[in-house]
């Protein structure tokens, strides 16, 4: 069985079509891009499998169960992690105590009346950031932070969840581009470690070629591609799509010669 | 029921809703274009009524006739008009970016100012005006006599919603207006004037409130009370109709006039409650009113309690002053105490409105309202009950928390300045109620013999037990504050979004929040009706609920200990400033404007800033 298998999903706002019978599915451990042009519908899909948002048509299964009209907290408790486009986190507390919180919302926590926060599950909470590189920071202010430290952060908490399923929306946004090569080969590495499929949508193509197991291309809302990276670069619709450029989805080393 | 006497109750409620609309068209639209519900449009409709009902009659006396009448309303309504463009100038324009707190505090501000100004200028007395030449005598409809006054308001509505109508869509003000309400920042980064649109919105504002204040002159005498009771109205109307939208505020001050004129008939001392109780099925429903968009909300992290590092003085120093309390009777004469007893209660109050604002930055503008219900439930389990203090303070407790978690599970779907204006609402039918259910609640005159039992009894005695209950009571709070349950909050207020994607319900840790900060503040009015030996619906008044807010204000909202030294400074400012002058309320509102504009961090975070300067 399939870590996620999303069939037939569809999604209208009003008359514009955002997503069309969109169906893929998504193995343990498996790193898969969700890549189209501005306006494809990626966020739509994304919200979709996120929560965010309640398709019009369509199923979203987790290990089979039927999560399609699951609240987000449901969905974080059957295993869903996320990450978002704009960094999401607690910036009033200390880089370890976003962890723990998350930590302590696992463990079903959150509505206890005493007992610090500051000391729970703290270990772990360091242990996590320590796979991530920051544990260093850890008595921080999450709001003194660099963004890409931030996103990193982000990162141990959508772990700390313990997911199965990691969805990424544009993880490397905003980021200095050494920083985000070093923050998807991490990904990709924790993903294959503790076998967790990720979805990730991204506009940097050296990302999604380079860390991509998979590559779905999106264009109107209705899926025109799937398959490996190098068989995606190669197909003439997905070239058209962006831009008509030819040459758009090239290796850097071919886009410029000097 | 006779159809006539039906006919003229309508007609009752057309002429009402004209007049809502007129004042509340203006509120809305200033919404629309600045984001700042401004509290003072009912000061402007106010001041429009004493200006009117004073140059009216003066003007009568030149020539007398229905031209000097209708060019003496519009004239006093545009004095109105430049009042509110000097109000943009002077203080909106510095308060735009604020969080929607300080906004609200800063035009309540102007509120107090000129309520001040009003008794300065046209003096304590309530003016009639003249009725208005050539409308003198009733007509007949139906067999019935009915003020011809009423007929001309009736047409003002939709005259005005008409002429608003053709200003919005026909000019290039008008497009201004509408593009600001729809986007503003889009609007700013097109090269638009910002300031000259913001200056002419305000001036439109205030007009309309002018004239909805000239034009009760003949009805209603001018008073120092109409600035808060049709701004409270004006609110409901804005937010019935969406906040921002000139046909939902029309659309909601009729059903509103309607509700009013015949909800007298069902309920002849409920009015309030009915209309108040409209305005939460509709947000029940439409979480953003008839016709209103939803707010985009965030950027306002930056206002509350951030965490601090623990430090071991800071223990030592909580101790230090509870003793130093504790030994207060030892030197204190009984005034004095009496004054410490108001201020350890006025300290908890505050506390517990900081686990809303400052941990949950949920800003709720009704906070008189578990205050009050505290106060008023060990003032029954004692009159109703004849039950001792012992019962009768968990009582209070009990009642303001079952309050709290009605009000909360209406208000928790609800965000911002929506939420704002709910939970103000919602206190205000608590008022309503407390004012007009004389038979239980002694309406005015309130309920009197709550006193302590004979242990507790003695100025002394009593504050220690208040000083002991306070100190429990903020204890406990600031457990939670450290614990999961207040991390949490904060976790929903640093980001929803993330706080939901770590499995975080976020209405339901709001829904607790309330009924633990309204407990806490039930409390602290239980207290408090035993320190004065009774209790009357003013403790469950808007100001009530804005002393809370300003008591945080000053003390800092980011920090835990500031509500605590910010009750303490108000009140001591309070004792020793009010005998000394009859402008309290002019100092007290230009010191909360002063505070927004310059001071926003409060007392203890300025210091605390200042400290971390140094370091």
């Amino acid at each position: 069985m399939s870590l996620l298998a999303v069939r037939n999903l569809g999604k209208s706002f009003g008359a514009v079509v955002a997503a069309r019978d969109v169906g893929f599915t998504l193995e343990r451990g498996e790193m898969l891009a969700l890549i189209g042009p501005n306006g494809a519908g990626k966020s739509t899909v994304f919200n979709m499998i996120g929560g965010q948002l309640r398709p019009d048509r369509g199923q979203v299964l987790l290990d089979g169960r039927d999560i399609t009209s699951a609240s987000p907290q449901r969905r974080f408790r059957q295993g869903v992690g996320r990450t978002f486009q704009v960094a999401q986190t607690f910036l009033s507390m200390t880089v370890a105590e976003n962890v723990q919180m998350a930590l302590i919302s696992g463990r079903r926590e959150t509505q206890e009346l005493s007992g610090p926060v500051r000391v729970r599950h703290r270990d772990e909470a360091l242990a996590l950031l320590g796979l991530v590189g920051m544990q260093d920071a850890a008595d921080r202010a999450c709001s003194a932070l660099a963004y890409g430290d931030v996103k990193r952060v982000e990162l141990a908490i959508a772990l700390a969840g313990q997911p199965k399923l990691l969805l990424m929306d544009e993880p490397t946004a905003g980021m200095a581009p050494r920083e985000r090569a070093a923050l998807m080969d991490l990904t990709a590495s924790i993903a294959a470690s503790r076998s967790i499929g990720v979805l990730f949508t991204e506009h940097d193509m050296d990302v999604v070629f380079g860390h991509a197991d998979r590559v779905l291309v999106l264009l109107r809302g209705e899926i025109i591609a799937a398959g490996a990276p190098d068989a995606i670069r190669q197909d003439a619709r997905v070239r058209q799509a962006y831009l008509g450029d030819e040459h758009a989805l090239d290796p850097p080393a071919a886009r410029s010669p000097a | 029921m006779d159809p006539s006497f039906i006919v003229i109750q309508a007609l009752n409620g057309l002429a009402s809703a004209s007049s809502l609309f007129i004042t509340a068209c203006g509120l809305t639209l200033v919404f629309g274009v600045t984001r700042i519900v401004n509290f003072a449009h009912g000061s402007l409709y106010m001041i429009g009524a004493y200006t009117a009902a004073t140059l009216v009659p003066w003007l009568l006396q030149f020539y007398f006739g229905p031209v000097t009448f209708w060019a003496g309303i519009l004239a006093s309504a545009f004095v109105v008009g430049l009042i509110g463009v000097l109000i943009e100038v002077l203080l909106l324009r510095r308060i735009y970016g604020a969080p929607e707190l300080f906004q609200l505090l800063a035009t309540f501000g102007v509120v107090l100012v000129i309520q001040d100004a009003v008794v300065q200028v046209f003096g304590p007395q309530d003016i009639l005006g003249p009725r208005a030449p050539g409308l003198r005598a009733p007509v007949e409809i139906l067999g019935r006599r009915f003020p011809s006054y009423e007929l001309v308001l009736i047409a003002a509505g939709p005259l005005v919603l008409g002429l608003v109508w053709l200003l919005l869509r026909k000019t290039r003000f008008g497009v201004l207006v509408r593009a600001a309400t729809q986007d503003r920042e889009m609007v700013a980064s097109l090269g638009v004037n910002q300031a000259v649109l913001f200056t002419g919105t305000l001036f439109l504002g205030a007009f309309l409130a002018g004239l909805g204040g000239a034009l009760q002159i003949p009805r209603v005498a001018a008073n120092t009370g109409m600035d808060l009771s049709v701004i409270a109205e004006s609110f409901v109307v804005t937010v019935v109709g969406g906040m921002g939208s000139v046909p939902g505020a029309f659309l909601a001050a009729l059903i509103i006039g309607q509700l009013q004129a015949f909800g007298i008939l069902v309920f002849p001392k409920g009015t309030l409650v009915v209309v108040f109780l409209l305005m939460a099925v509709v947000l029940a429903i439409r979480p953003n009113g008839f016709f209103g968009r939803p707010e985009i909300v965030g950027g306002t992290h930056a206002v509350g309690i951030a965490s601090r590092t623990p430090q071991p003085w800071h223990k030592v120093a909580a101790l230090v002053v509870l003793v130093l309390l504790a030994c207060l009777p030892l030197v204190a004469d009984p005034y004095l105490l009496k004054v410490a007893t108001e201020i350890l209660i006025f300290a908890l109050f505050a506390f517990s409105l900081q686990l809303l604002i400052g941990v949950g930055g949920i800003v709720s503008f009704g906070h008189a309202a578990f205050f009050g219900l505290g106060a008023y439930g060990a003032a029954l389990g004692v009159k109703l009950l004849s039950a001792p203090m012992e019962a009768a303070l968990p009582l209070a407790i009990v009642l303001a928390a079952f309050g709290a978690a009605l009000i909360g599970a209406f208000v928790v779907r609800l965000s911002g300045i929506y939420l704002a204006m709910m939970t103000l609402a919602a206190a205000q039918i608590i008022y309503a109620v407390a004012f007009q259910w004389v038979d239980v609640t002694g309406g005015d005159n309130g309920i009197v013999g709550v006193w302590p039992s004979d242990w507790a009894g003695g100025q002394t005695r009593y504050y220690l037990l208040a000083l002991g209950l306070t100190a429990l009571a903020i204890l406990l709070v600031r457990i939670v504050i450290d614990a999961p349950f207040g991390y949490a909050l904060r976790a929903a207020r640093d980001s929803e979004a993330r706080a939901e994607a770590i499995g975080l319900n976020v209405r339901r840790l709001r829904w607790r929040a309330f009924i633990l900060s309204g407990a806490t503040a039930g409390l602290a009015g239980g207290i408090y009706a035993f320190s004065r030996g009774s209790v009357d619906p003013s403790l469950l008044g808007i100001p009530t609920s804005v002393d809370a807010l300003t008591m945080l204000l000053l003390g800092g909202i980011q920090t835990i200990t500031g509500p605590l030294v910010g009750a303490g400074v108000l009140h001591a400012l309070r004792d020793q400033v009010m005998p000394l002058t009859s402008h309290w309320r002019l100092i007290l509102g230009l010191s909360i404007i002063a505070m927004v504009l310059i001071f926003p961090r409060g007392l203890v975070g300025t210091v605390a800033a200042w400290r971390e300067a140094r370091a």
